[in-house]
């Protein structure tokens, strides 16, 4: 598809990259407004992880109930949310390919219009009593995670000319360190809008690529809800003299 | 190894105090009565590369207990762990960029076999508008060990400043002051970490 005169098609990017430059983002995305000022303009410093990063808060982090995974009924007016019902569903793994248990999964998300239940979204689509809009869960033994929601809608920002970010979930993981502190976002396939958004083109490819769940029918439920699969991969240190050969770095 | 499959980040937008600063996941206040060291207040502000405070960002800390521990399982140093303090606060800025965590000081954290840190606190902060978080360190003003820090030498000592919280006593109280400068003149520190 041609996307000729939008914000992506040629910007500024800024060389300061924490992490895997192949797979984060910079600070600096010129075509995303908000990153032009809010970007550091000196290097960053570099130093090796210390057991204050080889520690962290992921395992000592685990208040949920499991209504808090339901987002069509845990706005607890009894009543449920409006929208393609959808099961999204996946793994957290170390860089090892390891499974991370027990960790704790934070989501939010518009509602089926693009709304957000939030004091500072105004534009004019309708909010919808039953949906918070957020979730959170555990994942199991296997590192698995699974949330049943609505489809978020659309919504326009202020960013560009006739700027829309595409349906997408906000995702907030701990993992085991404070190296694997994770905020990310979910996006779904063959969405139109993805060549058009600076958020997500500031991340490379192929790396942008896995930002995209993928549709799976073997998640789907028969006359219930679609279903998604989107697997998340933490950054994890390296085996470190404090790690047992076998150990569950929980 | 390779870390091709990684997840990227992304940014936190402006929609997150729902989900992540309900009530029961905001953690301005570290400490409990029972809990052991001294009782300090850390506050900031976060500033943008105009040196306007932003409202919209989130804070994070962890760091050691009193005796220089972690609640962690791979922090097996034979120090107490204090089952009154897990070390993590979150806060997001109010409308003139303020953050604030009531918290104990930490003790030294070892760095290697041989070298230990300085007494210090791991700050990460989340913005719509930073692509990824930024990962900084509070340091103490008063403490001696900051001139041997591994971490601290490595930064610049022009720049070293910007990591170091001000000691002040107001109504009795210790309160640190730690102002975040995301761009510009005064720029923090962030690491590659
Ligand atoms: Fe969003």
């Amino acid at each position: 598809m041609s996307w000729k005169g939008t914000a992506v098609e040629s910007t500024t990017i800024g060389t300061i990259i924490r992490g895997d430059r192949e797979v984060f983002p910079p600070y600096l995305y010129a075509a995303y407004r908000a990153s032009n000022r809010r970007s550091p303009n000196l290097p960053l410093i570099e130093v090796p992880l210390t057991l204050s990063e080889l520690t962290g808060p992921g395992p000592a982090i685990s208040e949920v109930t499991p209504e808090d995974a339901d987002l069509t009924r845990n706005a607890g007016t009894g009543g449920e949310a409006i929208g393609q019902r959808i099961i999204v569903t996946g793994r957290v793994l170390d860089e090892h390919g390891r499974p991370v248990p027990n960790t704790l999964v934070e989501i939010w998300q518009a509602n089926a219009a693009g709304r957000y239940l939030h004091r500072n979204d105004h534009w004019p689509a309708p909010l919808d009593p039953n949906f918070l809009g957020i979730g959170r869960c555990l994942t199991d033994e296997h590192g698995v995670y699974r949330f049943l929601s609505i489809r978020p809608g659309a919504y326009p920002w202020r960013n560009h000319p006739n700027a829309w970010r595409p349906s997408h979930i906000h995702f907030s993981l701990f993992g085991p360190s404070l190296a694997s502190r994770l905020i990310t976002q979910m996006y779904f396939p063959d969405d139109p809008l993805h060549a058009l958004d600076p958020i997500m083109n500031a991340v490379p490819e192929p790396a942008r690529s896995r930002l995209i769940a993928t549709y799976a029918h073997d998640v789907t439920e028969p006359e219930w809800a679609l279903g998604y699969r989107w697997d998340i991969v933490l950054r994890g240190p390296q085996a470190t003299p404090f790690e047992e050969p076998e150990g569950e770095v929980r | 190894m390779s870390t091709a499959r990684l997840t990227g980040a992304q940014t936190v937008g402006p929609f997150f105090h729902p989900a992540l600063l309900r009530e029961d996941a905001r953690r301005n206040v570290l400490v409990q009565p029972e809990t052991e060291g001294e009782r300090i207040r850390i506050e900031g502000c976060v500033y943008d590369g105009d040196g306007v405070p932003v409202p919209d960002a989130m804070v994070e800390i962890w760091q050691a207990n009193h005796y220089g521990r972690h609640r962690h399982p791979l922090d097996q140093r034979p120090l107490p762990l204090d089952p009154t303090f897990i070390g993590f606060g979150r806060c997001g800025t109010d409308d003139a960029g303020r953050y604030w965590f009531e918290t104990i000081k930490p003790g030294p954290v070892s760095f290697d076999g041989e070298r230990s840190q300085a007494p210090h606190i791991c700050v990460l902060v989340f913005a719509r508008g930073l692509l990824n978080h930024l990962v900084t360190r509070l340091y103490f003003a008063d403490e001696p060990a900051n001139a041997a820090d591994p971490v601290l030498q490595r930064v610049p000592p022009e720049r070293r400043e910007t990591l170091i919280a001000q000691r002040a006593v107001v109504d009795g109280a210790v309160v640190y002051r730690f102002d975040i400068v995301l761009q510009g003149d005064g720029e923090t520190v962030f690491f590659n970490i």
